[in-house]
């Protein structure tokens, strides 16, 4: 078993596109659910409507690269409109049956037959990326690999990282202020006793349609992010399991704390490479038997990290639903 | 007062006695020779009103390994090709070898991939139709005709819907909890029965496998699907006994249950791809039936038979809530926990039940839209049309699930009138939106539950 290797994979993943992407999908769900206690069980429908508004723009309308990123953040903003006017004045599970529905619908809806030519249907889209790539900003080499240490990335990942951990970092300073400043205090009032904020005429709906709008952007950020590293859209990639996973990274690190998406999201997929490597790396004779009894193969070892994801989701809600650092005074799980 | 138990005795008797009466077919055994991929070909003359069969249509089947083999339809429209075992083939139909004036209804279709597992024959469909093809995806072919075929095959949908549907609402109402596990318990169902069909229940217990039938080869699909209930009932026991039983206990909040389900729901879907691979595959009975024409409608035999049970089941689900003592606690608990708790009804038993019975009607109506097709991610595909059903009719309410699964069978099946089949799930997105704008407690829910 080369550890070498196991413990560089490792390491490489702690700052990668994995975990830049997934924290900035938490840092919104946590301004929903965290801050705000919305359940939104579709936050991949977010990250969806912000990719395809920057893909679909480029790609079909051929326009510039900045005016894509403006559309996918209106499409995020819509998507929080549609789906929250007729559900936030209800009791919160209707939001969370209502974002699930829509995230699916909209992975249908996307790669419709009929939609192709916008959306490309099944096939997706491509080469909409290439603009930010070839900025002049770009201070590193797209097809060089650059060494830091422990940690190895090739150029062109290295400047989608570089953007994306400036704009996760300040999203979640950003997010911080607006946390302590009385808009955010309304909203964690709304989150503990919503009657009581009305009460003191606070305008709960609407304080909540704001923080599902303003968590959607961040989603829809994250998406686009996510697109751009990997230089193309497919509708399939947009499934629960992403959601799923993003509310395990936020449960994690502890919902309503401000750096807790980031560090879930640091834990959860270094134990992912941690352990993937190490299983794909077992001595023959260990391979041999392991795979007998449970046919482990390159390809179930993925299924095998979403049972993971959902056995560690259980455990969390049901012992630690505070997360892992998290005091139990800003524990969003609770009733309310 | 009626015993709960001779109802459901009542009721297990006759889903046995209605599917033995189908009973056409015992398992296709895996020949010697290797497993076939089979179909027939025939187009619907509209004026003599009667199939006619294709013949001398070129069929050529390709798979791994360079393999590819021919076949040409007889006289009576039927071509089979021989395949070395299992693994993915494609096959194509030579559109040039149809006959003048029939076309494929849907040339995407074709090459059609698809995959023989478990040494198990084949059936392929390539629906032909007199003129351009083309006609059965697009919306706007209106006639009565196709407005009926499209009421029967909604209403079959509903059926099943509802079946999983009651569950969901029922647990919600007697614990207040919104299970997105659901969904996951159709598959179980349809899956635990795909298993004892082909396995027996060598499919659960290894070292049975050399042991005669049932034990050790598969067993008829009406034995499995009582198998496949069972199976449902005890994991949805099971869920209430390990994990929300003691987390009412612990006084765990219902958000954090929600995300249990959630996680749940995730451990359970990927546990059952784990185990059974992503293809689709069908069972070893009543796979291979045509269509019968009653008037203007077409159905197989065993979708009219599953329709059958499925409103005799209902109706049964009806008569156990009405009548027995278990049925009427089952209600009390779902409207005033607290004032049920005070009249002595043992709440935690009432909600165990619930589970049992909720998770095995789900699995049945599992396994009856696994006649159709068996699928590891079946269940998430419907659980938009679950909550949509279980929304419009009333979260907590029983007959409210029934009657807003109906709905939600009938409208998403017509829409394809206007709109592509494709998107048609998309319809029930909407019945939710709209519903919840309009009367967000549901067509036979009570308003204080919103709030």
């Amino acid at each position: 078993m080369d550890w070498g290797f196991i413990l560089e994979r490792t390491f490489s993943t702690l700052f990668g596109v994995e975990v830049m992407v997934f924290a900035l999908a938490a840092v919104g769900l946590n301004v929903h659910f965290g801050y705000t206690g919305l359940l939104n069980f579709g936050q991949v429908g977010f990250m969806a409507a912000g990719a395809y508004g920057l893909g679909v723009t480029i790609h079909y309308f051929e326009w510039n690269f900045m005016i894509g990123v403006v559309f996918g953040v209106v499409y995020s903003l819509i998507l929080a409109a549609i789906l929250g006017l007729p559900t936030l004045r209800l009791r919160g599970d209707y939001l969370a049956i209502v974002t699930i529905a829509a995230s699916e619908s909209i992975r249908l809806f996307v790669r419709w037959r009929k939609m192709k030519e916008f959306t490309g249907a099944s096939e997706g889209l491509g080469e909409f990326a290439d603009p930010f790539y070839e900025t002049a900003l770009n201070p590193f080499d797209v097809g060089v690999r650059y060494d830091f240490g422990p940690f190895s990335y090739l150029g062109r990942d290295l400047w989608v990282l570089t953007v994306g951990w400036i704009i996760l970092i300040l999203t979640v300073l950003f997010v911080k202020r607006l946390m302590s400043s009385p808009w955010g205090r309304a909203l964690k009032a709304i989150r503990e006793d919503e009657d009581a904020a009305r009460a003191l005429g606070k305008n709960a709906y609407w304080f909540k349609l704001q923080s599902l709008m303003l968590g959607g952007v961040i989603g829809g950020m994250a998406g686009m992010l996510q697109v751009i590293q990997k230089g193309s859209i497919q509708a399939d990639t947009f499934n629960p399991v992403i959601t799923f996973t993003i509310w395990a990274i936020l449960i994690l690190g502890g919902p309503g704390r401000t750096w807790s998406p980031v560090i879930g999201s640091m834990i959860y997929w270094t134990l992912i490479a941690f352990l993937e490597t190490t299983l794909r790396q077992l001595p023959e004779g260990t391979s041999n038997t392991l795979e007998d009894t449970i046919k482990l193969s390159d390809f179930n070892i993925s299924q095998v990290r979403f049972i993971m994801v959902g056995v560690g989701l259980i455990l969390l809600a049901r012992y630690r639903p505070q997360g892992i650092f998290g005091s139990r005074e800003e524990m969003a799980l609770d009733d309310r | 007062m009626y015993s709960g138990r001779t109802i459901l005795k009542g009721l297990l008797a006759l889903v046995t006695a209605a599917l033995t009466l189908l009973g056409v077919a015992s398992p296709t055994q895996a020949q010697d020779s290797g497993p076939v991929i089979f179909g027939s070909l025939d187009y619907e003359d509209t004026e003599l009103e009667e199939d006619v069969p294709v013949v001398g249509v070129v069929i050529t089947v390709s798979g791994a390994d360079g393999f590819e083999a021919t076949s040409a339809t007889d006289d009576a429209g039927e071509f089979s090709v021989e395949v070395p075992g299992d693994g993915a083939y494609i096959v194509e139909l030579d559109a040039s070898t149809l006959p003048e004036g029939v076309s494929l209804r849907n040339a995407d279709n074709n090459p059609l991939e698809t995959e023989v597992n478990d040494g198990r024959d084949r059936r392929v469909l390539f629906p032909l139709t007199l003129g351009e093809g083309g006609g059965d995806d697009e919306g706007g072919s209106f006639s009565g005709r196709r407005v009926a075929q499209l009421t029967a095959e909604g209403l079959k949908q509903g059926l099943y819907l509802a079946m999983a549907a009651i569950g969901l609402s029922l647990i919600f109402g007697t614990t207040g909890l919104v299970n997105f596990a659901h969904a996951e318990l159709v598959t179980w169902g349809m899956l635990t029965t795909y298993f004892f069909n082909f396995y027996g229940l060598a499919g659960v217990i290894g070292f049975l496998a050399p042991l005669p039938p049932p034990f050790g080869g598969g067993v008829n699909l009406v034995p499995a699907a009582v198998l496949g209930m069972a199976c449902g009932g005890l994991l949805g026991w099971l869920i209430n006994r390990t994990m929300f039983r003691p987390a009412r206990r612990a006084g765990v909040s219902l958000i954090a249950q929600m995300v249990m389900t959630i996680g749940l729901s995730i451990l359970l879907r990927y546990f059952m791809l784990y185990i059974f691979r992503g293809g689709p595959r069908s069972f070893g009975d009543f796979a291979a039936q045509r269509a019968k024409s009653i008037g203007p409608i077409e159905l197989t035999t065993k979708d009219m038979v599953a329709m059958g049970l499925s409103i005799v089941i209902l109706v049964g689900v009806g008569l156990y809530l009405q009548l027995t003592r278990m049925g009427k606690a089952m209600r009390a608990v779902s409207d005033n926990r607290e004032l049920a708790e005070s009249t002595g009804i043992d709440v935690e038993r009432v909600i165990s039940q619930v589970w049992i019975w909720g998770a095995a009607l789900a699995a049945l109506s599992g396994v009856f839209f696994g006649l159709d097709q068996v699928k590891w991610d079946f269940g998430f595909r419907i659980l938009l049309l679950v909550f949509a059903a279980v929304v419009l009719g009333g979260l907590g309410s029983a007959y409210g699930a029934l009657l807003g699964s109906i709905i939600v069978g009938l409208v998403i099946n017509l829409s394809t009138l206007f709109i592509d089949a494709e998107v048609k799930n998309m319809v029930a997105l909407i019945i939710l939106a709209v519903a919840l704008m309009v009367r967000p407690q549901g067509l036979l829910g009570r308003a204080e539950r919103i709030g």
